[in-house]
C-alpha cells in the first residue's frame, strides 16, 4: 500500500507522545490512594494516513488503556495525543467533540456494546444525527447504504442486536463507527471474540473498508497472526510500555526484543511438519502495580544481565524505523543472528 | 511425534496399542421447548493409550457436548439418546450413578477452559486436590494433603508447600490451569479431556501449559483428548484429529495427514481462514483471506443433506439431498464428503 508509508514525511494522522495512565488503589474508608497501578507509562507512536498499527501484548500489558486513552474515554494521567497536528489530550468533553467524531471505536464484545432496545438501523443511524450529519429520510438512506457495504440486508435494519450472530453484530458495530466518516477506527480486540470462519469475514471487511475509505486504523489484539496480517506496522506492548515496533514485515521476520521474540515462538503454527526453535518463557507477567526495576522484562528474559535489572533501556533506532528497548540492542546493529533464529523462519529441524 | 497408526476397527487395540476410549456413535440431544438440538449427532472416535487426539470445530460444533457425555455430565433437558463409551471395554452408558462416580476421575479426568470456575474459591488449593485424592483413593488425610503438594510440584508451581494453603484468587490464569492439572492427574487417570484447556490464556502461557501437558503425558502415560478451535495447537500437539462440524465428525487422519492433504471442505475452509504467522515472512503484503460465507446452522432445524452444503464452494445437488457416508478415503483418513477428490486437487493445486 502506498499510503502506508504516511508515518514520515506529512503530518501523521494520530501522535501519541509519552502516554502515561496511572489508575489510583484506593483504600479504607478514606479511600486513602495505596498505591497505583502503571497500566499505560510512557507510550509513544504515530500512525499514518490509511495506516494500519498493529498493537499486541499479553492480557494487562495496558493495549485497550491506551486504546480509551487516545480516545479520551479515560483522561490519561499524563502525555499528549494529536490528531492531524492538533492537540487533542488537553481538550475539555464539549471542545473535543468534533475530534471525537474523527475516531471511532470497534469493541471486542459486540453484544455489549450494541443498545438491546435499539433496532439495528437505529444504531448504525443514531451518530449520523448526534454530530448533526444526517436526519430523516437522508440517515435512512446513509444507514441502508451502509448495511449494503457491510454485508448487512437492508430488512436487517428492523430487528434487534440478540437476533443477530456475533459476526454479525461486529458489522453492526463497523457500519455505526463507520457512519460519521471517521479518519481512524481504534479496533480494541475486534475479530476475538468471533469464530475463526467469521474472523475471517471481519478481517476482510475490515481491510476492503480501508482501501475504500483511506481509513487508518490502531488494531489491538493479542493474537499476533491475525495483527500481522492486517497491520502495515507493529508495537508490541509488556506491562505498560513499548519494548518493540516497526513495520511488520521486519518484525516478524527479525524480531530484535527477546520478548518478541519469544512471542512469536509461541503462537502455535498449524503445520505439524514445522519444528521450531520454541522459547518458552518461565513465570507470569509480573503485576503492573509493582512493575519491575530496570528492564520490565528482567524477571522474565533468558537473555538477562546485571545490567537489565537497574537500568531502564532506552528506546532506540536501531534500523530506520526500528525502535527496540533492550540493552543487547544498539543502534544501527540491530542483531543479525536474529534473522538466522527467526523462529518463523526456521526449517525442520529434526 | 509417533508414525501413523493404523486404524484397523473394531477390536480393542491398534498396532498392539490400547484403545483406552471408545466412543461409539454418540448421539446427545437436547429436548428444548423449541425442539429438539442435536448436538452430538452420531459421533465415534477413539483414543489410544498414551495419545493426544485433537478435536477441532468451531462454537456449536458438539465438541465439548461430547466429552461432557463420556463423563455423563448432561444435564436436562439434554439426553444421551443413543450409543456407547467404553473405557478399557467397559460402556460406561450401563453403569450406575454410583459406579460412574468412581470413574470420574479416577479413570477419566477433565480439564476446563476457565479455570477460575472450577475451582472453588472458599477452600484452599490443598484441601480441594486432596479431596479429590481422599474421594477417589482412600488415602488418609495426612497423606493426601502431602500427595497435593507432590502433585503441586510436578506442575511445577513454585514453592508448593506454600502455594498449597492459598486460594485460587491468589494465583494467575496459567497457575490455577496448572492447579487444575494436578487435581485432574492426581489419581493417573487413564484419559485426561482437555476442553480448550488454553484458550483463556496469553500465548507465552499457552505455551508453558501445553509444554507442560505434553510432558506429564509421556511421565504419566495418559491419552489426552484436546478439545479446542485452534488448528495451530492441535498441530503442535497432537498425532491423530477429529474434526466436527455441526454435531457431526466430518474428518479423521493423522496429523500430518490431515494439514497435508485434508479432504474435507470445512478443514480446507478453516486452514485457509486463519492468518498464518509461518507465512508472514514469505508475502509482502497478505491477500484476502479465504471465507467461509453465512454462519453455522442452528442445530435445530438442519438441512437435509450434508450439513455444511449450504456454505460450500463444492456443493452439489447431491450433497443437498444426501447425507454423505463418512468413510475412508485413504489409508488412515476418514472424511464425510462425495467431492474429497476434487478437494483434495483443489487444495494441492
Amino acid at each position: 500500500m502506498a499510503e502506508a508509508s504516511g508515518a514520515q514525511g506529512r503530518t501523521p494522522l494520530l501522535e501519541v507522545k509519552n502516554l502515561k495512565k496511572h489508575f489510583p488503589i484506593r483504600k479504607g474508608i478514606l479511600s486513602r490512594v495505596s498505591g497505583h497501578v502503571y497500566a499505560v507509562d510512557g507510550v509513544s507512536f504515530q500512525i499514518g494516513h490509511g495506516e494500519t498499527l498493529g498493537l499486541v501484548g499479553e492480557s494487562g500489558c495496558g493495549k485497550s488503556t491506551v486504546g480509551k486513552a487516545v480516545l479520551k474515554l479515560i483522561d490519561p494521567t499524563a502525555g499528549e495525543v494529536y490528531l492531524k497536528g492538533k492537540k487533542i489530550s488537553d481538550l475539555g468533553q464539549l471542545e473535543i467533540r468534533p475530534y471525537r467524531r474523527d475516531m471511532q471505536v470497534i469493541f471486542q464484545d459486540p453484544y455489549s456494546s450494541l443498545n438491546p432496545r435499539m433496532s439495528a438501523g437505529e444504531i448504525v443511524g443514531e451518530p449520523m444525527y448526534n454530530y448533526g450529519l444526517a436526519f430523516g429520510k437522508e440517515k435512512e438512506e446513509k444507514t441502508r447504504q451502509l448495511f449494503a457495504r457491510v454485508g448487512l440486508r437492508a430488512e436487517h435494519m428492523l430487528k434487534y442486536p440478540h437476533e443477530f450472530s456475533g459476526g454479525q453484530r461486529q458489522r453492526l458495530g463497523i457500519a455505526r463507527a463507520l457512519a460519521v466518516n471517521p479518519s481512524l477506527i481504534i479496533g480494541d480486540e475486534p475479530v476475538s471474540a468471533l469464530d475463526v470462519s467469521v474472523q475471517a469475514q471481519v478481517i476482510n471487511l475490515m481491510m476492503d473498508l480501508q482501501q475504500e475509505f483511506k481509513l487508518s486504523y490502531l488494531f489491538v489484539a493479542h493474537d499476533l497472526a491475525v495483527v500481522e496480517h492486517i497491520s502495515h506496522r507493529v508495537a508490541v506492548m509488556y506491562l505498560g510500555k513499548i519494548v518493540e515496533m516497526t513495520d511488520k514485515r521486519t518484525l516478524f521476520t527479525s524480531p530484535q526484543h527477546p520478548y518478541t521474540e519469544a512471542l512469536l515462538s509461541a503462537v502455535p503454527i498449524p503445520s505439524p511438519k514445522m519444528k521450531r526453535k520454541r522459547i518458552i518463557l518461565t513465570g507470569d507477567v509480573p503485576s503492573p502495580i509493582r512493575p519491575p526495576p530496570g528492564c520490565r522484562f528482567h524477571t522474565r528474559c533468558p537473555y538477562v544481565m546485571d545490567h537489565c535489572k537497574v537500568a531502564e533501556p532506552p528506546m532506540q533506532e536501531v534500523e530506520p524505523g526500528h525502535l527496540v528497548a533492550c540493552h543487547l540492542r544498539q543502534p544501527g546493529q540491530a542483531l543479525a543472528a536474529a534473522a538466522a533464529s527467526n523462529p518463523a523462519l526456521t526449517a525442520p529441524a529434526h | 511425534m509417533t508414525q501413523a497408526q493404523t486404524m484397523e476397527r473394531p477390536g480393542q487395540t491398534v498396532g498392539g496399542v490400547e484403545k483406552v476410549l471408545e466412543i461409539e456413535d454418540l448421539k446427545t440431544h437436547f429436548f428444548t421447548r423449541d425442539g429438539v438440538v442435536r448436538a452430538v449427532d452420531g459421533v465415534s472416535y477413539h483414543v489410544l493409550k498414551g495419545e493426544t487426539l485433537g478435536v477441532v470445530g468451531e462454537s456449536g460444533c458438539g465438541k465439548s457436548v461430547t466429552a461432557l457425555s463420556v463423563l455423563r455430565l448432561i444435564a436436562k433437558p439434554g439426553r444421551i439418546v443413543q450409543g456407547k463409551i467404553k473405557i478399557s471395554g467397559r460402556n460406561l452408558l450401563e453403569l450406575s450413578e454410583e459406579e460412574m462416580r468412581s470413574i470420574r476421575g479416577n479413570d477419566i479426568s477433565m480439564i476446563f477452559q476457565e479455570p477460575m470456575t472450577s475451582l472453588n474459591p472458599v477452600l484452599t488449593l490443598g484441601r480441594q486436590i486432596a479431596e479429590t485424592i481422599m474421594l477417589h483413593q482412600g488415602l488418609s488425610k495426612k497423606d493426601a494433603w502431602d500427595k497435593s503438594v507432590e502433585m503441586l510440584k510436578l506442575v511445577r508451581i513454585p514453592e508448593a508447600e506454600r502455594r498449597v494453603h492459598e486460594y485460587p484468587f491468589q494465583m494467575s490464569g496459567g497457575m490455577r490451569q496448572r492447579v487444575m492439572i494436578a487435581m485432574a492427574l492426581s489419581c493417573n487417570p487413564k484419559v485426561l479431556l482437555a476442553d480448550e484447556p488454553t484458550t483463556a490464556l496469553d500465548v507465552t502461557i499457552q505455551a508453558q501449559i501445553l509444554h507442560l501437558m505434553l510432558e506429564l503425558k509421556e511421565k504419566l502415560g495418559t491419552a489426552i483428548v484436546l478439545i479446542t478451535h485452534d488448528l495451530g495447537v492441535v498441530a503442535e500437539t497432537c498425532q491423530r484429529i477429529v474434526v466436527m462440524y455441526a454435531g457431526k465428525k466430518v474428518e479423521e487422519a493423522t496429523a500430518d495427514e490431515l494439514f497435508e492433504r485434508p479432504l474435507h471442505p470445512y478443514t480446507v475452509g478453516l486452514m485457509k481462514s486463519i492468518p498464518r504467522l509461518d507465512r508472514a515472512a514469505t508475502t509482502e503484503h497478505p491477500g484476502r483471506l479465504m471465507e467461509i460465507p453465512g454462519m453455522v446452522p442452528s442445530l435445530k432445524n438442519m438441512p437435509p443433506g450434508c450439513a455444511f452444503a449450504p456454505r460450500c464452494s463444492f456443493a452439489t445437488e447431491r450433497c443437498r439431498r444426501e447425507v454423505p457416508a463418512f468413510e475412508m478415503k485413504a489409508s488412515g483418513h476418514y472424511s464425510a464428503c462425495f467431492n474429497s477428490d476434487k478437494v483434495a486437487e483443489i487444495y494441492h493445486g
